[in-house]
């Protein structure tokens, strides 16, 4: 971990107004990322992705962001507007997402869509972006870019696509990735080439990632450190390695719920809510 | 109970058919649960559909109770095998309550009792006669799957056809849903084909597991023997390892379609 981190968030709050009052999404949620792999964890509903969401500015109307702070850097990103969010998602800041075949313009060759992040953020020229989209998709260890470049969407893998989704995130060399649920979408096989790939590139280039998942085998086999989120909230943070050994009950439920290979019940222990996990955490 | 003996199944006719699953031979005795795991387009889900009767195989034969069944099959023999999808968002009727969901089976198969039968289903997958009014999106993931199950076992199959029936779920909503699937098979002593792309889950329902790759069975072992590494195929060993959650020493993984060596 280093000194200065990438990104503060303190008390981050996210609330959508609904007919019955108010909905806190997130509440309270406080971290830092450094250099790091930085994993978020949780159940649907728990705001994880919300979490990321609002740090990239797309939390829409009606939903309201209130922070203590919320800091890429040295740019405080709750008094950003929507252009100064728009000149920074892509540049410092990138988001891959679930499903590649809905996150890529289906109408545009892959290579296209990687160049024009570059072209659009580092103002560079059709011939340099070609050059450097290629580049990043040798990066992403896809075997033959020129091939690839023209290809569509529709014609690539899941894998692929989502290997085709990081290099375009990473082209204009942002500080931060923040992947939710990188690789829900692909076979067991493919996830972990593609989080390979990605472990590499953030590692090399000194990023931070976040990453968002409910798979709480791969977040505890890939990140540094865990945030266990619950209702909007930070339950618990812990090393990765160290997962296992958490010691708030809903981490460990959550655990104890997960069929073993090798280590066979007749019964799985069920996940006891305790209302008291709702309550606002000081 | 369940027979599959060197079924070939494709989609589409003539020089353009594709072949989905290749020679495939299966047998599951009474009471078992066999699971089927492999990557998308191994196949794996096409030979779910095929016992189900839902879609035909061209060539091969699969038999139900001893009897050879293909996609024309009697009342008796559709009541045999029910079947549970992946996503209850999307296998539950969103204009129909839980009660016409349940209601309408027991009228196709022309059953007695359905007033009773529906609070029994309902009861049995642990949902309270206040569930049975309900439409669809006023229940959650789980309690949707629920309905699913009720809506398969309403007809008292002997065989339950499961396709992915978690992986659209919570973990802790998971663990629910498979307690449910363990104790129901137990009670009536159901005989349970899976489908899953988690090694886990069908290690922990199922006795025996095919390994599926390519639309052709790799291997054919036990959930023991996989537990304990014991497989012979490499297929088998990469989903081992996959299974294992992500392994920083073991370097990027090479696949021979389009990553490239380092």
């Amino acid at each position: 971990m280093t000194t200065t981190p990438l990104l503060t968030v303190r008390n981050l709050n996210v609330t959508y107004p609904g007919d019955d009052g108010d909905v806190r999404a997130v509440r309270n949620v406080s971290f830092t990322l450094g250099r790091e792999r930085l994993g978020i964890v949780g159940e649907s509903g728990s705001g994880k992705s919300t979490t990321g969401r609002a740090i990239m500015g797309l939390v829409g109307h009606p939903g309201r962001i209130d922070a203590d702070e919320l800091r890429l850097g040295d740019t405080d990103l709750r008094a950003l507007s929507e252009s100064g969010f728009r000149k920074l998602r892509g540049k410092r800041i990138a988001m891959v997402l679930q499903d590649p075949k809905y996150s890529l313009d289906p109408v545009m060759s892959v290579g296209e869509q990687i160049a024009e992040t570059h072209r659009s953020h580092l103002r560079s020229t059709r011939r340099d972006a070609r050059r450097a989209a290629l580049e990043m998709l040798q990066a992403v260890h896809i075997r033959d870019p020129e091939r690839v470049y023209t290809m569509y969407p529709h014609q690539v893998s899941g894998g692929m696509g989502q290997r085709v989704m990081i290099a375009m995130m990473l082209i204009a060399g942002p500080d931060i990735l923040i992947a939710d649920e990188p690789t829900s979408a692909l076979d067991v096989t493919v996830q972990t080439q593609v989080l390979a790939i990605m472990d590499e590139l953030v590692r090399s280039r000194g990023m931070g990632l976040l990453l968002i998942s409910h798979n709480l085998h791969l977040v505890s086999s890939f990140c540094d450190r865990v945030l266990v989120m619950y209702a909007g909230q930070v339950l618990e943070t812990c090393a990765a390695a160290k997962l296992s050994e958490a010691t708030h009950p809903y981490t460990r439920g959550l655990l104890a719920a997960l069929p073993q290979l090798g280590h066979r019940r007749a019964e799985l222990p069920q996940l006891q809510r305790d209302p008291a996990w709702m309550a606002d955490l000081a | 109970m369940i027979t599959l003996s060197d079924v070939t199944i494709t989609y589409g006719t003539g020089p353009r058919a594709v072949v989905a699953v290749h020679n495939l031979t299966l047998a599951i005795p009474e009471g078992q649960a066999v699971g089927l795991v492999g990557e998308s387009g191994s196949g794996k889900s096409t030979v779910l559909r095929a016992v189900a009767g839902l879609i035909p195989y061209a060539s091969g034969e699969i038999t139900l109770a001893g009897q050879r069944v293909d996609r024309r099959r009697t009342t008796a023999q559709r009541k045999m095998a029910q079947m549970v999808f992946q996503d209850p968002y999307g296998s539950l009727h969103p204009n129909q309550t839980v009660d016409q969901i349940l209601a309408l089976p027991v009228a196709i198969h022309r059953l007695d009792r359905g007033e009773a039968r529906i609070v029994q289903a309902l009861a049995e997958v642990g949902l309270g006669p206040e569930y049975r009014y309900r439409y669809p999106h006023q229940l959650s993931g789980g309690q949707r799957q629920r309905v699913a199950i009720a809506r398969a076992l309403i007809l008292e199959p002997r065989i339950l056809l499961l396709d992915e029936p978690t992986s659209a779920l919570d973990v802790s909503v998971q663990a629910e849903i498979l307690n449910l699937l363990a104790r129901l098979r137990r009670d009536h002593g159901l005989t349970l084909l899976m489908v899953s792309h988690d090694l886990a889950v069908i290690a922990h329902l199922c006795e025996s597991i095919g390994v599926m790759s390519r639309g052709q069975l790799v291997e054919a072992t036990t959930a023991t023997a996989m537990a304990n590494n014991q497989v012979t195929d490499d297929y088998t060993r990469e989903l081992l390892r996959s299974n294992a959650g992500f392994d920083r020493s073991s370097g990027i993984a090479v696949d021979n379609l389009d990553v490239a060596t380092e």
